[in-house]
C-alpha cells in the first residue's frame, strides 16, 4: 500500500524525526557517562561532549584496580549463575507436571502458586524469615527467596501445554518413565522457553540489589550493584578510597565514579543484542497465551 | 484366603481410595513438584505467619510466636501519623502521575511504530527503546544523579548557557516528583510497546483494503480499524496497571531520592524500609505494609471485577 497524498508524506516524515529524536534522548545519557568515564579526570564538565576530546582508560584502571569492585562483581556472577540454574530446573520439572492432566489435584496445585502473585507477606515478614532461616550473609539469602516465580511457571507450563502428547506416549511405550521423558524429550523441545527463561532471571538477577543491601552485613560479600550504589549514589568516600590515586588532591572522583556506573552496567550492554529477541519473544508467549 | 491375606487386600483396597494413592502413582510427577511446592509454601505463605507482628510488639528475643499481643496499636498510631499521611498522598499522586502519562504513552508509540514503513527502520528504533529497560535503577539513578548534577549536568549546563537558574532537579521538592514520572515513562515506554504491537501484528490486513476502497485516510484507518484492534489488550493492561498503582516503584524512588524531597517523594514502600530496617520498628513498618497489600489486593480485584463487567475481559 503506497501512499503518496501529501498529509501522508508530512506525517511520514515527522513519525520519523520524532523516532530520531526519541532514539537520541534514549542513547544520550547513557552515552554522555561513556564519554566522561572515558575522560580525563581533570576535564571541565562543560567540555564534556558525546566524544571525549582526549580518551584515557585511567578511569577504568583505577576502578578495576580497586577489590570491593572485584569481588562485587565476583558476587553478582555467582548469584547470576547459581540462580538462573536452580530457577530453570525448578520452574521446568514445576511446569511439566502442572501441563500433566493426569496430576492430582492439578488445577488445586496450580491456583496454590498463582495465588501467590496476589499477596505477599511484605519486607519486615519476609526480612526475618530469611534471618530465621540463618541465611544472611550467605549467597542462599539472594538466590532461594526468588527460587521459582509464579507468572514465569505458569508461561513455561503453557508451552508444555501445547506440546504434542502423541511424543511422550511414544516414550512410555519404550518403558520410559517420566523422569526419563522429561529429560529426554520435553526438555529438547522446550529450549526456546528455557532460554527466554534463563536470560530473564540472569538479567534479573544482576540487576537486583536490595536483596543483597538488606541481607550483606559483611561488605565482602556485597553485589556489583550495591558496590555501585555505595560509590555513586550515596557518594561514600570509604567506600570510594581504595581506587582514588595517591595524590588525589586536584582528581575529580566523577569520572571514576562514571566509570564504576559503565562497569557494572557493561554486562548488559553485551549480551543485550543477544537476550532482547528472547525477552520479546517471552512476552508474547507469556501475553498471547497468559 | 486366610485371614492375614484379607487383611493385607481390605488395606489395600483403603490405600487405593486414598488421596495419598494417586500421588504415589505418579511419584515421579510428585518428586519434581515437591520441591517447587515447598519453596512456595516457605518462601510465600511462610512469611504470612510472620504478619502477625503487626499486632503484636516483636522483640528479637520472644520471636515471632512469643512476642505479646498488642491488638490494633500500630494500626491506630500509624492513621495518626502526620507522616504517614503525607507518604499516603505522595504514593497516590506519584502513582496517579505515573499512570496518566505511562499509560497511553506505549500505546501512542505503538501505533506510531506501526506507521513506519522502513522495516529495519523499525527494528533499530524498538531495539534502542527497549534499552533501559534492562538497566537496573541503581544504575539508573547513577547516570541521572550526574546527568542531572546542578553543577556539570548537561541540562543544567543549557539553562545555564541561555541565561536561566541551574535547577538542582533531584533535591528540589517541585521537581522530584516531575523527575519521578519522566524518568519513569523514559525507562519503560519502549518495553510498554511490546505487548501493543503483537496485539497489530494480529490484525487482518484485508481490513486495510476495505477501508481504503471505503475511501478511508490514513488517519481515519487508524481510528477506525487499528486501534479498535487494540481495545482488548488495553483494558488487560489497564486491569494490571490499576492493580499496581499503589505498588509504588521501591528501585526507583529509594535510589534517586533524598532527605531533602522527602515530603513529596516518599512512598510508602520506602517509607516501610526506612521504618522497619533502619529504625528497627518490626512490628509497625510490617503493620504499615499489610494495610499497602490490603489496598492493592482490593484494587486488583475491583479492576478485574470492573473489566469483567466491562467487556467480559478480565484477566480472570
Amino acid at each position: 500500500m503506497k501512499e503518496t497524498s501529501l498529509g501522508s508524506r508530512i506525517f511520514d516524515f515527522a513519525n520519523i524525526l520524532f523516532m530520531i529524536i526519541l532514539c537520541c534522548s534514549t542513547l544520550y545519557p547513557f552515552l554522555y557517562l561513556l564519554s566522561m568515564s572515558l575522560s580525563p579526570s581533570t576535564v571541565s564538565f562543560a567540555q564534556i561532549r558525546i566524544i571525549p576530546e582526549a580518551l584515557t582508560l585511567e578511569n577504568y584502571q583505577q576502578v578495576l584496580g580497586y577489590d570491593y569492585v572485584i569481588r562485587g562483581f565476583i558476587n553478582s556472577l555467582i548469584r547470576t549463575i547459581l540462580g538462573t540454574i536452580l530457577m530453570v530446573a525448578f520452574t521446568v520439572a514445576a511446569a511439566f507436571v502442572l501441563a500433566k492432566k493426569q496430576f492430582p489435584h492439578r488445577r488445586f496445585w496450580t491456583m496454590f502458586i498463582v495465588m501467590t502473585m496476589f499477596f505477599s507477606g511484605g519486607l519486615i515478614p519476609s526480612y526475618l524469615l530469611v534471618k530465621d532461616l540463618h541465611l544472611m550473609n550467605t549467597v542462599w539469602a539472594l538466590v532461594l527467596p526468588g527460587l521459582v516465580n509464579a507468572f514465569q511457571l505458569i508461561i513455561a507450563r503453557n508451552f508444555m501445554m501445547s506440546l504434542p502428547e502423541e511424543l511422550e506416549e511414544a516414550a512410555k511405550m519404550d518403558g520410559a518413565n517420566e523422569i526419563k521423558i522429561l529429560i529426554k524429550v520435553i526438555i529438547p523441545l522446550s529450549m526456546p522457553i528455557i532460554a527466554t527463561l534463563a536470560l530473564w532471571n540472569a538479567v534479573g538477577h544482576w540487576n537486583q540489589w536490595f536483596d543483597s543491601l538488606i541481607y550483606m552485613t559483611d561488605r565482602d560479600n556485597d553485589v556489583l550493584q550495591v558496590v555501585m550504589r555505595r560509590i555513586v549514589l550515596q557518594g561514600n568516600m570509604e567506600a570510594m578510597n581504595g581506587m582514588m590515586p595517591q595524590d588525589s588532591s586536584n582528581i575529580n572522583p566523577e569520572t571514576l565514579k562514571a566509570a564504576t556506573v559503565m562497569v557494572t552496567t557493561l554486562p548488559i550492554i553485551c549480551v543485550y543484542p543477544f537476550v532482547q529477541k528472547y525477552f520479546v519473544k517471552g512476552m508474547m508467549i507469556g501475553s498471547v497465551k497468559g | 484366603m486366610n485371614v492375614s491375606e484379607q487383611e493385607q487386600s481390605l488395606l489395600y483396597r483403603t490405600w487405593k481410595k486414598s488421596f495419598l494413592y494417586p500421588y504415589w502413582k505418579n511419584k515421579y510427577l510428585t518428586i519434581l513438584l515437591l520441591p517447587t511446592l515447598l519453596f512456595f509454601a516457605l518462601f510465600h505463605y511462610g512469611p504470612l505467619y510472620g504478619l502477625q507482628i503487626a499486632f503484636k510488639e516483636y522483640n528479637f528475643f520472644d520471636g515471632i510466636w512469643g512476642s505479646a499481643w498488642v491488638g490494633m496499636q500500630h494500626f491506630e498510631r500509624l492513621f495518626e501519623m502526620q507522616s504517614f499521611w503525607e507518604v499516603f498522598r505522595n504514593t497516590i499522586i506519584i502513582s496517579f502521575y505515573k499512570f496518566l502519562f505511562g499509560f497511553p504513552a506505549p500505546i501512542i508509540f505503538a501505533l506510531l511504530l506501526n506507521e513506519l514503513r522502513h522495516a529495519i527502520f523499525k527494528r533499530v528504533v524498538q531495539t534502542i527503546s527497549y534499552f533501559p529497560h534492562f538497566v537496573s535503577w541503581v544504575i539508573l539513578a547513577g547516570i541521572f544523579t550526574v546527568f542531572l548534577s546542578p553543577s556539570m549536568g548537561p541540562i543544567n549546563i543549557v539553562l545555564k548557557a541561555i541565561g536561566l537558574d541551574p535547577i538542582y532537579f533531584l533535591a528540589d521538592t517541585s521537581w522530584f516528583r516531575t523527575v519521578l514520572v519522566s524518568t519513569e515513562v523514559w525507562k519503560d515506554l519502549g518495553w510498554g510497546t511490546i505487548i501493543y504491537l503483537a496485539a497489530l501484528s494480529g490484525v487482518n490486513t484485508e481490513l486495510y483494503e476495505v477501508a481504503k476502497v471505503d475511501g478511508a485516510n490514513r488517519f481515519q484507518r487508524v481510528w477506525h480499524v487499528t486501534l479498535p484492534a487494540l481495545v482488548p489488550v488495553i483494558t488487560i493492561m489497564m486491569v494490571l496497571s490499576i492493580g499496581k498503582l499503589i505498588n509504588d516503584d521501591f528501585d526507583q524512588v529509594f535510589n534517586l531520592y533524598n532527605p531533602a524531597v522527602y515530603s513529596v517523594g516518599d512512598v510508602l514502600s520506602t517509607y516501610t524500609y526506612r521504618q522497619g530496617l533502619v529504625e528497627m520498628q518490626y512490628s509497625f513498618a510490617t503493620a504499615v505494609g499489610l494495610f499497602k497489600n490490603l489496598i492493592a489486593l482490593v484494587m486488583v480485584l475491583s479492576a478485574n471485577w470492573v473489566a469483567n463487567r466491562l467487556n467480559n475481559y478480565g484477566l480472570w
